[in-house]
């Protein structure tokens, strides 16, 4: 389905995370992370990049990952990303979420 | 004579011993297996185990039955893997060398990573089912339990058979019903993920199973340690879920010679290409089933295409010829659902669960993604294939390797 994110139409799936990773930029990403509730801040980004860096070369994404990743620790992670850490940052990361086989 | 030796004769180790047995030239080539362990286990039975499903002898046989004539089986520990020398030191102090190498290690369970899971209240109110030993032990545990807050939870992903943790919640919720104190059993389902369904497709089908069964879900909970003094289990955003009886699926890692032998990524699992299955970093070292990091379901049957798939490019290998892009993901599951129903689902990489008849296109006879009888005979009628089919690498009918996609309904993964 189509969403409009910064005045530009989007693919998204049933949940709202983006389809196509190339339609993902930085204002889709601001966007994405307003609706959250989230307002972008460096350490922001910087975690974000790292999604997507491990999303690229096929590594799962964990909370361990997280703990090993040199970025951030997992008390921060909760506290830029409230809630659900990792459904919330791969959605403006614009990746999928981490899901099971089913 | 070259030498080709496969690191463990579980599932994927035993099917690939047999496979290769019939397809290297022989007097060319000598086979060496080697694995620490008498004991061969039909994993899948352990879901049944608790559940007075299964008897502790339909899951254990001996391991070397199953392994063909003609193959050099050794009984020992596996010390280190020395890619550079090509080389496999074992406990003993022998060494093998090798001119292709098959590592089927595996994954197992590893309750030390989390604070207060294996302490003084393991195997008290504290299990796992993922072993022999923690389902032998949850069954004398249920046989006597006179019910209050039972608590499925998962630890971290990746973990052995994903769906197991649910299969396990489903046939909890038949077994205290079946006893007559359902209403004395509280059953949550806890998981780091956003939902035991994960996927929009499986969710919208199947949610309705845990609301009819009454099983409570927390989601996003990502377990920081148990408290097993006041029973419960906190999580990073200090969510706690109490319970009186916690069954969990530990973090599920790769063997520790693979960390040893410097071979393994962050969870000792050896980094593989997905379509080909020969490792990243060595060219005659190749691995299969639990023991890669492909982005496919740690389970039996991603296993069995696997090996067929893996035998054909070890051949290829061996020609110097290239090696096929072939390995799909494929999966192929049954899922209790409890009360003498199953669900089957059949995925690869990039297809979903999908709706349909398997294996035969608008006929089945056993249907995807639906609940039936049929699927729960399918899963029984399982143990009998795994021991005297799937393990000797006996085809079996009707089944590929590369997932069909006749008679499903299939969505591509977005």
């Amino acid at each position: 389905m189509k969403k409009i994110i910064a005045d530009r139409e989007i693919d998204v799936n049933e949940e709202g995370y983006l389809v196509d990773f190339n339609q993902w930029d930085k204002d889709v990403c601001a966007y994405l992370a307003d609706e959250q509730g989230i307002s972008m801040t460096d350490k922001h980004w910087e975690v974000i990049e790292y999604l997507q860096d491990k999303h690229h070369k096929e590594e799962p994404l964990s909370i361990r990952g997280i703990k090993k990743s040199g970025v951030i620790n997992i008390k921060e992670f909760y506290s830029l990303f409230p809630g659900g850490p990792l459904k919330k940052s791969t959605l403006i990361a614009g990746i999928p979420k981490p899901k099971s086989c089913i | 004579m070259k030498n080709l030796v496969i690191l463990g004769a579980g599932t994927s180790g035993t099917m690939m011993a047999n496979h290769l047995v019939s397809s290297l030239p022989k007097g060319e080539w000598k086979i060496s297996i080697v694995d620490q362990y008498k004991t061969h286990y039909y994993q899948p039975g352990f879901l049944f185990l608790p559940f007075d499903i299964y008897t502790t002898k339909q899951v254990k046989k001996k391991g070397s039955k199953f392994l063909p004539k003609g193959v050099n089986y050794i009984q020992e520990k596996i010390d280190l893997i020395v890619p550079e020398n090509n080389k496999v030191l074992l406990a003993d102090g022998q060494e093998l060398l090798y001119d292709v190498l098959i590592v089927a290690t595996g994954t197992k369970t590893v309750p030390e990573e989390i604070e207060g899971m294996k302490g003084p209240k393991w195997y008290k109110n504290i299990f796992d089912f993922y072993t022999y030993e923690g389902a032998k032990a949850l069954r004398n545990k249920f046989r006597t339990w006179e019910g209050g807050k039972l608590v499925v939870h998962i630890t971290e992903m990746p973990i052995k058979c994903p769906v197991a943790p649910l299969e396990f919640a489903f046939l909890a919720d038949s077994y205290f019903k079946n006893k007559g104190m359902r209403d004395k059993v509280d059953i949550t389902f806890v998981t780091p993920l956003d939902g035991a369904f994960t996927k929009p497709r499986a969710t919208e089908t199947l949610h309705y199973l845990l609301e009819e069964k009454n099983i409570k879900e927390v989601t996003d909970f990502n377990i920081e340690r148990v408290d097993y003094e006041n029973n419960k289990i906190i999580d990073y955003a200090d969510t706690e879920v109490e319970y009186d009886l916690l069954v969990t699926v530990p973090t599920n890692m790769g063997d520790p010679l693979l960390e040893r032998s410097g071979l393994g990524d962050d969870l000792n699992y050896i980094p593989t290409n997905k379509t080909t299955l020969q490792s990243t970093d060595h060219e005659n070292i190749f691995a299969i089933g639990d023991a890669t990091n492909v982005p496919a379901s740690k389970a039996g049957s991603v296993a069995h295409f696997e090996a067929e798939i893996l035998t054909d490019n070890i051949l290829r290998y061996i020609n110097g010829e290239e090696l096929k892009e072939d390995f799909d993901g494929h999966a192929n599951c049954f899922i209790e659902t409890g009360g003498g129903k199953a669900l089957l689902i059949d995925f690869n990489y990039t297809t979903e669960p999908v709706e349909g008849t398997f294996p035969f296109p608008g006929v089945g006879p056993l249907r995807l993604l639906k609940e039936s009888r049929m699927n729960h005979m399918g899963k029984l009628a399982f143990r009998w294939i795994y021991w005297n089919m799937l393990l000797k690498g006996v085809p079996i009918p009707f089944v590929d390797a590369q997932m069909s996609e006749k008679g499903k309904q299939i969505e591509k993964v977005q």
